[in-house]
C-alpha cells in the first residue's frame, strides 16, 4: 500500500500532464482550422486547373509528352512519404510509414529498386533506422510551408524521372477525410495516368485558341500537376496531422480524467484507513490507562 | 465602358478577383491585351508584369508560372507567384538580383547558370512591378 504522500505526488503528476494534454489539444484544433483554412484557399486553383488540364487533354493526343508514357522496364521506384516532424498524434505516422514500407517491400520483392523522397522528420527517421536508400530528406518543414515546397520536391522527382533515374513516382500521404478519420493513402504520380482527372465534357465552349500550341501548353501544365498534386499531399498531411493529434490528445486527457479519479479514491481510502488506525491507538491507550 | 472579371489565384490564395477595363499579360510568346468579351482564349505565361486597367489607372502584378484563361468575359490567372505591386518585397528583390548575379559570374555550369538566370529575371521584374506601379500611382493597397 503507497502511503499517503506517494499518492498525493502521484496525483498532481497526472494533473500537470492532464494540463500539457489539454494544451496540446487546444493547440492542435487550431492548427487544423489553420490548415484547413488553407486546403479551402487551394481548392479554387486545384479545381480551375483540372477543368484546363481537362479541356487541354480531351482535345489534344497524350501520348506525345513522356511525362504520361508508360515505361515498359521498370527498375527504379520513387517513393514520395509524407509525414509529420512531431510525434504525439496516436498512429498516424506509423500509418503512413507502414504503408510506404508495404508498397517499397513488394517494389522490392518485384526486384526493383527503391529510392525515397521523405518530408518530414517521423518518416525520415523510420526509413533511415531501416537502411533505405533515401534520395532526398526534408526535416522541419511542416510546421510552415508554401507551394515552394512542393515545387521543390516536384522539379526533383521531374528531374530524376526524365533523366531515367526513377521510371515510377508513388506519392503516399495521409489522407484528411474527416476530423475523425484520415487514412494513409497511396497515389502514383509517375507516369500520369493520362485524362484520369478528366472534367465533363458538357461545358463543351467555343473553340479555343492557344498560345503555343496544344502540346506546348500540355508540356508546361503536366508538370505543374505533379506539383499540384504533391501541395494536395502535403497539405492533406499536415491537416491530417493536425486532427490526428487533437483526437490523440482528447483522449490522454480523458485517461488522465480516470487515472485522477482512480487516485484519488486510493487517496481517500488511504487517509480513512490511517484515521482508523490511529483512533484505534488512542481507543488501545485509554484502555491501557484504565486498567 | 464594358468590363471583363479579372481573377488571379495561387495554390496558397485568391490575389484578385476584380472587373477591370483592360488585361495586359506577359505571355510565353509575347505580352497580349485581353478586353471585354475576348474570344476564348488559352495561353501560358513567362515570367513578368501582368497589369491592368481601371477607373483610367494602371495597376500591377508580378506573376511567375502560370496560365491565363479567358472565357465567358472573364480572365483567370492560375500562376505559382502572384504579388500584387504593394506587396513586392523590393529588399529581398534587391538582395536575390545581388546573389544571382554573383552566382552567375562564378557559375561556369549550364545548369546553375540557368538557374541564377530564372532568378535574375524574376527578381528583376519584381523591382520593374514595383517601379511601375509607383510611378502610376497605384502601388498603395
Amino acid at each position: 500500500m503507497p502511503s499517503l504522500k506517494d499518492v498525493k505526488v502521484k496525483i498532481n503528476g497526472v494533473k500537470k500532464t492532464k494540463q500539457i494534454t489539454k494544451a496540446m489539444n487546444m493547440v492542435a484544433s487550431a492548427k487544423l482550422r489553420n490548415a484547413q483554412n488553407r486546403i479551402e484557399r487551394f481548392r479554387p486553383y486545384a479545381e480551375k486547373f483540372y477543368e484546363m488540364l481537362g479541356d487541354l487533354a480531351a482535345g489534344a493526343d497524350p501520348s506525345v509528352h513522356p511525362l504520361l508514357e508508360t515505361r515498359e522496364e521498370v527498375k527504379t521506384v520513387g517513393i514520395l512519404v509524407a509525414t509529420s516532424d512531431r510525434g504525439l498524434c496516436g498512429s498516424f505516422n506509423t500509418n503512413i510509414n507502414q504503408a510506404a514500407r508495404k508498397l517499397a517491400e513488394e517494389k522490392k520483392a518485384e526486384g526493383k529498386a527503391v529510392k525515397l523522397y521523405c518530408v518530414g522528420k517521423k518518416g525520415r527517421d523510420f526509413f533511415r533506422r531501416r537502411g533505405y536508400d533515401i534520395a532526398l530528406a526534408f526535416g522541419d518543414k511542416m510546421n510552415s510551408f508554401d507551394f515552394s515546397l512542393a515545387n521543390q520536391l516536384g522539379l526533383e522527382v521531374i528531374g530524376a524521372y526524365m533523366r531515367g533515374e526513377l521510371d515510377e513516382v508513388h506519392l503516399v500521404f495521409g489522407e484528411f477525410i474527416s476530423v475523425a478519420r484520415q487514412v494513409p493513402r497511396t497515389l502514383g504520380i509517375l507516369p500520369m495516368q493520362g485524362s484520369a482527372e478528366k472534367g465533363d465534357d458538357s461545358g463543351n465552349k467555343a473553340e479555343y485558341i492557344y498560345e503555343p500550341s496544344v502540346e506546348g501548353l500540355l508540356a508546361e501544365l503536366l508538370p505543374r500537376f505533379i506539383k499540384v498534386q504533391i501541395y494536395r499531399g502535403l497539405l492533406d498531411t499536415s491537416c491530417s496531422e493536425h486532427a490526428a493529434r487533437m483526437a490523440s490528445m482528447d483522449n490522454a486527457t480523458r485517461n488522465c480524467d480516470d487515472m485522477i479519479g482512480a487516485l484519488t479514491l486510493q487517496y481517500n481510502k488511504a487517509r480513512q484507513a490511517a484515521i482508523t488506525k490511529e483512533l484505534m491507538d488512542i481507543v488501545g491507550g485509554a484502555e491501557a490507562l484504565k486498567g | 465602358m464594358a468590363q471583363i472579371n479579372l481573377e488571379i489565384v495561387t495554390p496558397d490564395r485568391k490575389v484578385l478577383s476584380q472587373p477591370v477595363d483592360y488585361v495586359g499579360a506577359p505571355g510565353i510568346e509575347g505580352e497580349f491585351g485581353i478586353m471585354a468579351n475576348h474570344v476564348p482564349f488559352l495561353s501560358a505565361l513567362g515570367v513578368g508584369n501582368l497589369y491592368y486597367k481601371e477607373n483610367g489607372k494602371y495597376f500591377y502584378v508580378f506573376v511567375a508560372g502560370g496560365f491565363a484563361e479567358v472565357s465567358n468575359n472573364k480572365v483567370t490567372v492560375l500562376a505559382e507567384v502572384a504579388e500584387k505591386a504593394a506587396e513586392i518585397d523590393v529588399e529581398r528583390a534587391r538582395r536575390s538580383q545581388e546573389r544571382a548575379e554573383e552566382r552567375m559570374r562564378q557559375q561556369k555550369e549550364k545548369l546553375d547558370f540557368a538557374r541564377a538566370q530564372a532568378a535574375l529575371q524574376r527578381s528583376m521584374a519584381r523591382m520593374r512591378c514595383r517601379s511601375s506601379a509607383e510611378s502610376a500611382g497605384t502601388c498603395a493597397l
